[in-house]
């Protein structure tokens, strides 16, 4: 929808091998799984809102890599891109999510109850703890592809329905569009504010038409539980507070997300969900769970010491700067979250996050002690 | 399958034959064509081979003097009809922008109304007004200049979408009105009097104007296909060209290191566009792919392929000889037109918008003709202002439309693009950078200067 290319009747005049993108110097997941024989197979087809693979595929196309991470390099502009073009995001997703087959089902499990401890991370070295997920509103085109009046529509119902919380989650609407001065000064400081994406693997999707139209950012008056409306995804909803009690974290999260899910359901607007790939959200990266559950945690010894990597990679950990994920870590402190999103539940992925993390914080003391942390090390992918 | 039918009785002269094709073909009008006044050499005009030369088409039959059919038929099924239905779920008003902080031209000429008359129109090729208006939603403003806030995605968007193109252009281009007004073309550079500077003020001289190959997509709306077909169309004429034209294409895709480095020394070489006037049009898409630039040997003449537009020409050299940069400048276009149309392309041109390229402020000549020059005294005046205005000249930074001036070293051109020719346009800046240096001169020796009446325009 955004730009030309959309016109899918018009471009079939030309063939295949005139319209088929040059990928020679690409490394995304889109570009190692698009041969020619998809892309001829999928160009004609369309969803049902117009999404075309061209659109699907333009960030991938128009961002090369990335200096940190495989990058996906192709989004969804509905709920059935995911199916119309599944002859490309299944491979992709495979790639993506170590091996998630097309025939897999995926769980979901937001009982907070059944998440093991959590509630005793050192706060010495756990200095604050967040689980981040995304929700998309079912009847609508996703940000890559809607337009403003579906935008708006997406605002007026997420505030609607969030706005009818009551108890620890009753709070406020900021539109992005109308805050004063002095609630951007404070949602600045409380780091809540999201700002217009710069990330070219954003723009180039189209996410950021008719900024600031429609965004905005909904919090409770404790400030533990967030909402964002309409930036990357319809959705992204953040518990978080200081400190290590992670599973205070997760179960607010999770009664929060259930209330507001309760409400949509209400409205005849669901959340997008299916039982193989469970949350439906713009990019497939965040298919699954779309959970990120992490803490800020100081590891300066442990993360000098040469497994460092290796004890990420067989906790099913990963590390990020403190500024997220396009950042380094400064000073020791490390943003360190669950890697899996698709094929384990919510509580599984927190799960890894708060046994991982407390190990890691074992590993940290004695190396601080001088003693060696070898016996500690898991000696396989958990 | 769709026939076109260009019936010819006898007696009745080939010359000025009109013909127009039906169908999703209509976009590529052949109107006004000439032909050579033997009917039977039909197959061999120029005609059949603008048809033959295009994709998949092939001529069924051709019936001699007398009457003539000529139907052809098109390989591919699936062609979008003029006016390709619009998704639309939501009305016009819950679909309007919110314009409120916005200062460009697209928001000062985009009414309710008239978004609710165009919002479900597309030209056909399928390009639609929230296309052509999402930049100018996206930038509410700039702080040097007005914005005009909006781009073409094709020839058609001008037409299908003129009652807001109308009067933004108005706006723009200081009250021509396309409704009513016909823009004159004049690329005879023998025209030009003076035109040599006195170097101890001028540094450089240039003049650049756009080209949009008639029957492909521009930059915002194009394929990868058609900006492909773009950058072929345009290196073969380019390959065409002789003597102090003759030069070599540097694809940005294939380039050797050597070779980018000495383009950025020259300062020829253009970048991935960073500006978000740019980018939210879409004009990024697909970068590097075919894009490039060629130029000339003795780098003087220069051609860039599918940035901004499908290419920009440009004419420069150091000093202040802008008449011989204007000939080369006429030359090298004139050349370049005649080696496309021998192979069956044209440029995008009408009588009521000129040269017709993406942006609509540079519609008409699509000209900027200007100097690098110091003026040190000249430039401290506060009447320099007003005498650049009067002259309708405009001043820049020398890095160009978004920077400031550095010292007292400015990019001094044109401010009018529609309404007059190439040639007038560049007369005018001669006769006002002449002018210029002579405020300088006076000022230099303690003279006082005047603010020069106010050239008249075409209003």
């Amino acid at each position: 929808m955004p730009f030309g290319n959309t016109h899918n009747n018009f471009k079939l005049n030309y063939k295949n091998e005139e319209e088929f993108p040059d990928l020679t110097k690409h490394n995304n997941h889109m570009a190692k799984v698009l041969t020619k024989e998809i892309y001829a197979k999928l160009r004609d087809k369309q969803t049902p809102t117009g999404y075309t693979l061209d659109d699907v595929i333009q960030t991938g196309v128009d961002n090369p890599g990335h200096p940190f991470i495989m990058t996906v390099g192709c989004v969804a502009g509905d709920e059935e891109s995911y199916e119309v073009f599944k002859d490309l995001f299944d491979p992709v997703i495979c790639d993506r999510h170590g091996g998630y087959k097309a025939t897999d089902k995926h769980k979901t499990d937001l009982n907070f109850e059944n998440l093991k401890g959590g509630d005793d991370l050192d706060p010495n070295y756990v200095l604050s703890s967040r689980v981040r997920t995304g929700r998309s509103i079912k009847g609508y085109a996703l940000p890559p592809h809607n337009s403003r009046g579906e935008r708006r529509a997406v605002e007026k119902l997420s505030v609607e329905a969030l706005n009818s919380l009551d108890g620890e989650f009753k709070g406020k609407y900021y539109p992005l569009k109308s805050m004063t001065d002095a609630e951007q000064e404070q949602l600045i400081a409380d780091h809540f504010l999201f700002d217009k994406p710069v990330s070219p693997l954003l723009l180039a999707a189209g996410m950021a038409r008719d900024w600031p139209d429609a965004r905005g950012i909904w919090h409770n008056e404790n400030k533990t539980f967030l909402v964002w409306v309409n930036e990357e995804d319809h959705l992204r909803v953040i518990s978080m507070q200081k400190g290590g009690n992670m599973k205070e974290v997760f179960r607010r999260f999770c009664v929060g997300l259930n209330r507001i899910e309760e409400i949509f359901k209400k409205h005849n607007h669901g959340f997008m969900w299916n039982e193989h790939l469970g949350y439906v959200l713009t990019c497939p990266s965040n298919l699954g769970t779309g959970l990120r559950g992490g803490v800020h945690v100081k590891l300066p010894k442990l993360s000098e010491h040469p497994k460092f990597e290796e004890i990420l990679t067989r906790l099913r950990l990963q590390k990020r700067g403190t500024g997220g994920v396009d950042t380094a870590s400064v000073g020791g402190v490390f943003d360190i979250s669950n890697a899996d999103r698709l094929g384990s539940s919510e509580v599984e992925q927190v799960q890894c996050v708060v046994d991982g993390v407390k190990l890691m914080v074992e590993m940290e003391k004695k190396l601080e002690k001088g003693e060696a942390i070898d016996s500690l090390i898991p000696a396989q992918n958990i | 399958v769709y026939v076109f039918n260009a019936e010819l009785h006898r007696g009745q002269s080939t010359k000025n034959l009109r013909v127009t094709v039906y169908g999703p073909c209509t976009r590529r009008s052949f109107s006004s064509l000439l032909f050579p006044s033997n009917c039977g050499n039909i197959m061999a005009s120029s005609f059949a081979r603008i048809l033959s030369s295009k994709r998949n088409v092939g001529i069924l039959s051709l019936v001699g003097a007398g009457s003539l059919t000529v139907g052809f038929l098109l390989n591919r099924e699936q062609h979008v009809s003029a006016g390709a239905q619009v998704r639309r779920v939501y009305p016009p008003s819950a679909e309007y922008p919110d314009l409120r902080k916005h200062n460009n031209c697209m928001a000062s000429h985009l009414t309710p109304a008239v978004y609710a008359k165009l919002c479900d129109k597309a030209t056909p090729n399928g390009y639609t007004l929230d296309q052509a208006i999402q930049t100018g939603v996206d930038n509410p403003g700039h702080p040097f200049i007005k914005t005009v806030g909006m781009v073409a995605g094709d020839e058609e968007t001008y037409e299908v979408f003129a009652d807001l193109f109308d009067p933004v252009i108005m706006e723009r281009h200081n009250g021509y009105d396309p409704r009513k007004m016909k823009h004159p073309t004049d690329l005879d550079a023998s025209k030009i009097r003076s035109g040599l500077f006195d170097e101890k003020y001028v540094l450089s001289s240039r003049v650049r104007t756009g080209r949009s190959i008639r029957g492909l997509s521009l930059p915002p709306a194009c394929t990868r296909a058609e900006r492909r077909e773009v950058e072929r169309v345009v290196i073969n004429a380019l390959g065409g060209l002789q003597g102090d034209l003759a030069g070599k294409y540097y694809s940005l895709t294939q380039m050797t290191e050597e070779e980018q480095q000495q383009l950025i020394d020259d300062h020829f070489l253009f970048d991935k566009p960073v500006s978000p006037l740019l980018t939210c049009a879409g004009m990024a898409r697909d970068w590097p792919d075919a894009r490039g630039i060629w130029h000339n040997n003795e780098k003087t003449f220069l051609v860039w392929v599918n940035e901004e537009d499908h290419t920009r020409v440009i004419s420069m050299e150091k000093g202040g000889n802008m008449k011989r940069v204007f000939e080369r400048f006429c030359r090298g276009l004139q050349e370049v037109e005649r080696l496309i149309q021998e192979k069956g392309w044209e440029f995008m041109w009408n009588e009521r918008l000129g040269y017709v390229l993406t942006c609509p402020s540079n519609l008409g000549t699509g000209l900027r003709a200007g100097v690098h020059i110091t003026l040190p005294r000249l430039s401290k005046d506060p009447r320099f202002p007003k005498i650049l205005d009067n002259l309708r000249l405009q001043k820049r930074g020398t890095g160009g439309v978004d920077t400031a001036a550095v010292g007292s070293t400015f990019d001094i051109s044109n401010l009018d693009r529609l309404g007059q020719s190439e040639v007038q346009l560049v007369q005018t800046v001669i006769d006002g950078v002449n002018y210029l240096i002579e405020c300088e001169k006076r000022l230099e020796k303690g003279q006082d200067i005047k603010i020069p009446a106010a050239i008249s325009q075409f209003k």
